[in-house]
């Protein structure tokens, strides 16, 4: 039986607040989902990139960006159900070795989307062991709130190689935050941040 | 009496490229023109002189990938970073891209496929037969523009058009280099 120790209490909302209030010009790039809803909720920027669908696709739009704006430090803020759909592109992300991608992972250890159906992460798999495996320059698991602030410190210092961390938080469906749903207003506004062309 | 090349003509003395053969090499100095900084790929034979072009290039950047739409996903970060991609893979990797197709698509970013076909020319192996019958159904099925090129300088010369329609006109496209071409694979 699971004991109540095991139940991750961590506010996902809370987490992503301080993580987005120490960002320091990072472009965010954020999973479907409730991470959309997180990273909206703590506030709309032209630096922020929200998928809505293309489940597994946000770390490696994370290292897309990467690789083109080498001089920008680039957080990717997804979900343990996301995340899993990319179990391969933590390789591939290993192996491109970008210096400035960071990806954290909001595990709830559910799919709370869809009716909080136990995911992986509940049974077993500790994504930053994955990571760690494949070869990340530094990866953790985070259970309280209190750790994020060390986190936020540690993401300032200068990366080896790409870093994962695993914030286990409170199962929960909190209210939803929206951001845009037009995904060429969302990509047009991001390049203009950037100072490319829009078209 | 027997035509010679006069020494006015441009021509004179330089071989024209043998693209039935060299296909490769002048697709690969196609999209260097169209200025391709990023290539991501799952290994494939009928790519492999292309994809060694573009690693051996310290100009352009390469993932290999785990699985093909890993390649549709970085490319269309690459762009929002502001750098063109393009992605090469053989036909039966296109199944494994269709969802991941619909962020290019929804998002209306430009897209770049290279797509060696198996399974609809002398194919050995029944097991690429599905996916090669189904590999334009599949991408028009899901909103990406699929042209085809049978000969070496087709392939070159829609790679070009396309490259433009890609990066320029915001479109999704894949370019699917026949097998006939590519020739049976040597075992």
């Amino acid at each position: 039986m699971v004991s109540d120790m095991n139940i991750p209490t961590m506010n996902r909302r809370a987490a992503v607040d301080k993580l987005l209030a120490e960002r320091d010009g990072a472009l965010v790039v954020t999973g479907l989902g409730s991470p959309s809803y997180d990273v909206h909720i703590a506030g709309d920027t032209d630096a922020n990139y929200y998928l809505w669908g293309a489940m597994g696709g946000a770390a490696l739009v994370g290292l897309g960006i990467a690789l083109a704006q080498p001089d920008k430090r680039v957080m990717v803020i997804t979900g343990d159900g996301e995340q899993l759909m990319a179990f391969g592109g933590l390789a591939t992300i290993a192996v491109a070795k970008p210096q400035n991608l960071d990806i954290i992972v909001l595990d709830n250890q559910h799919y709370g989307e869809t009716g909080m159906q136990s995911s992986h992460t509940g049974q077993g798999i500790d994504l930053s062991k994955i990571a760690e495996a494949c070869g990340f320059a530094k990866t953790d698991q985070l259970m309280e709130l209190d750790e994020v602030n060390e986190l936020c410190e540690a993401l300032k210092e200068p990366a080896g190689g790409p870093r994962l961390f695993v914030l286990k938080v409170k199962a929960e469906n909190l209210p939803r935050s929206l951001p845009p749903r037009d995904a060429t207003y969302t990509k047009n506004r991001f390049r203009a941040h950037l100072g490319l062309p829009t078209c | 009496m027997t035509s010679t090349k006069t020494s006015s003509d441009p021509n004179s003395g330089r071989a024209a490229p043998n693209l039935t053969r060299d296909w490769p090499i002048a697709t690969y100095n196609a999209l260097k023109a169209a200025n391709v900084r990023h290539m991501s790929f799952v290994p494939d034979a009928g790519h492999s002189t292309l994809i060694d072009c573009f690693i051996q290039d310290p100009d352009v950047i390469t993932n290999v990938l785990t699985t093909e739409e890993e390649g549709i996903a970085i490319a269309t970060g690459a762009w929002l970073g502001g750098i063109r991609s393009v992605v090469l893979m053989q036909s039966s990797g296109v199944g494994n891209c269709i969802n991941m197709l619909s962020l290019p698509v929804q998002t209306r970013t430009p897209l770049l496929i290279l797509v060696t076909m198996r399974g609809e020319w002398n194919e050995f192996n029944p097991w690429q037969m599905p996916m090669g019958q189904a590999t334009q159904a599949s991408l028009e099925a899901i909103g990406v523009r699929a042209l085809r090129a049978e000969t070496g300088k087709d392939v070159v010369e829609t790679v070009e058009q396309a490259a433009t329609m890609a990066y320029e006109a915001d479109q999704q496209i894949a370019v699917l280099i026949g097998q006939r071409l590519l020739g049976k694979k040597q075992w």
